[in-house]
């Protein structure tokens, strides 16, 4: 693997975002409507409990949307940041000589991820500053926990990532939105802003089998003060891995399968 | 052949059973520039992208430089370059910018004095600064051009190279690519739609017709062989009846 070729990559990725205005816009928009939204849903919950002659047991809890949330950011935009590199060179038609430049796969794959860790930095470090200033909500509370948790939930949006790229290199632009839609697929199941044991008991082993249900469950133990039990951080890194590797198998797949049905010509030409 | 920088054999394409390549064989030689002719759907697009390890082969082979494309890809592509009518690059960047993400992921060393020297020869070196989507198509195509030569490469392939430039540009264009060839040797692989384009630039022409080269050699001789004026009138011929002259 080539660091000078994956460094020009992320260099050719990186300076969209220093000439696009609508680009760097979209890095925010999002996240803030929905922290925003999210955030005075959680204000407006805990007034109506603190009116209560009786909260409820651990009505703290209900700051786990927040953290759920962002949560849930981190990951999707590890998977949107992952595809988006590949649909930006195909919205350009650019991406023939990208191809035909002497890249390997996994030198295109690395630059892509090392793009989304960058997008995930500018927009959560945004995000947490703005939940601690309008909600006082600290995300650092998390502590060293913080760590091994986001590394789990970009593992598993690059494989995500991985995946909707492959599905957009074989079917193309057609399957574009899936770029916008795959994480969701998954988020009723991924249990981000409510318990597993909500969910009905059939489907729970499905929603076991997800790595970030072990993130979501793992934070949520933390924010109740328990710390964070191993078997999630284990069970998180364990799944993530298979899903790492199946998805790089599952890219690669796609690649050769594009290769030979001379499907990258035609994404260009589209 | 110790010279022979493009060696195909027997190259056979198929999409889902539908035959783009049949058979095709050619050698390309060190510093030699050769045509890939044909009617649309003649097979050469096809073989150009199986040059470039964008598709694979279904039967045949193809060695650059001496190696196998498909186990040493990446060596291979480290040492060509490609320009087309067809591509782009990134419409949001400054040209010096994409031509510095280029010089990068080809590795080109001090990669500034080069970059001047080629927006120079193709005389947009006032365009240095400005957004590529900005540019005319004329602009954009020299631009790749510049793209494509930023690399030294020692094999250059080239699709319909001129296809958007006014005949002022394109005869200079043309002009540039074959002082190119000469000063530094560079082989170069060329399709083109446009027949004066080819008679000028082109060393060898081999002619396509579904799948299969029907003729080839020096385009004065493949004019004389077909008994025609120009090439152009051999085009016209061997799409019209390119069956007939397979057969001769």
């Amino acid at each position: 693997m080539s660091w000078p070729r994956i460094r020009a990559l992320v260099l050719r990725y990186t300076f969209l975002y220093t000439r696009s205005i609508p680009r760097v816009t979209e890095l925010f928009f999002w996240p803030i409507m929905d922290l925003l939204v999210w955030g005075y849903v959680t204000l407006y919950l805990q007034r109506l409990y603190a009116a209560q002659d009786t909260p409820p047991a651990g009505m703290g809890v209900i700051t786990f949307l927040l953290g759920a949330m962002i949560f849930w950011d981190i990951l999707y935009r590890a998977q949107q940041g992952t595809t988006l590199a590949f649909l930006e060179d195909i919205w350009a038609r650019n991406l023939l000589n990208i191809f035909v430049a002497p890249i390997r796969v996994s030198e295109f794959i690395v630059a892509t991820y090392l793009v989304s860790l960058l997008r995930i930095m500018v927009t959560v470090i945004v995000l947490i500053a703005l939940a601690w200033f309008l909600y006082a909500f600290n995300l650092f509370a998390l502590g060293f926990s913080l760590l091994p948790l986001f590394i789990n939930l970009l593992f598993m949006g690059w494989a995500l990532g991985m995946i909707t790229t492959g599905l957009i290199m074989r079917w193309g632009q057609a399957a574009e939105a899936l770029a916008w839609g795959v994480p969701f697929l998954i988020q009723p199941l991924a249990a981000v802003f409510y318990p597993v044991n909500v969910l009905p008991v059939w489907v729970q082993p499905v929603a076991l089998a997800i790595p970030a249900t072990h993130v979501f469950e793992g934070m949520r133990a933390v924010l109740r003060g328990e710390g964070l039990p191993g078997q999630y951080l284990f069970w998180a890194f364990a799944l993530n891995f298979v899903y790492v590797v199946a998805a790089a198998g599952f890219f690669r797949f796609m690649y050769e399968s594009a290769r030979r049905r001379g499907l990258l010509a035609k994404l260009v030409t589209q | 052949m110790s010279d022979a920088i493009v060696q195909v054999e027997h190259l056979r394409k198929e999409f889902n059973g539908t035959v783009a390549v049949a058979d095709v064989s050619f050698t390309v030689r060190r510093g030699e520039i050769v045509g890939l002719l044909g009617a649309n759907g003649a097979g050469k697009t096809t073989t150009i992208q199986v040059l470039l390890g964008l598709t694979t082969l279904t039967s045949g082979a193809v060695r650059v430089f001496g190696q196998d494309l498909e186990r040493h890809r990446v060596e291979i592509l480290q040492r060509c370059n490609f320009s087309s009518a067809y591509t782009a690059l990134p419409s949001n960047l400054r040209v010096r910018e994409n031509l510095r993400v280029f010089a990068a992921l080809y590795q080109v060393r001090d990669y500034r004095p080069k970059m001047d020297a080629l927006l120079q020869l193709f005389e947009i070196a006032h365009l240095k600064d400005k957004i590529t989507g900005h540019l005319s198509s004329g602009e954009s195509t020299r631009v790749n051009l510049c793209k494509a030569l930023l690399s030294d490469p020692e094999l250059l392939l080239l699709d319909e190279p001129t296809a958007s430039l006014d005949p002022d540009i394109a005869d200079k264009v043309r002009k540039i690519l074959r002082r190119i060839q000469r000063e530094r040797g560079i082989t170069m692989i060329y399709t083109s739609h446009n027949m004066r384009d080819v008679e000028e630039v082109c060393d060898r022409v081999l002619f396509l017709h579904k799948g299969k080269v029907i003729a080839a050699g020096a385009p004065q001789e493949v004019i004389a062989r077909f008994n025609q004026r120009s090439l152009e009138e051999v085009f016209i011929r061997v799409a019209r009846s390119g069956d007939l002259v397979e057969a001769q």
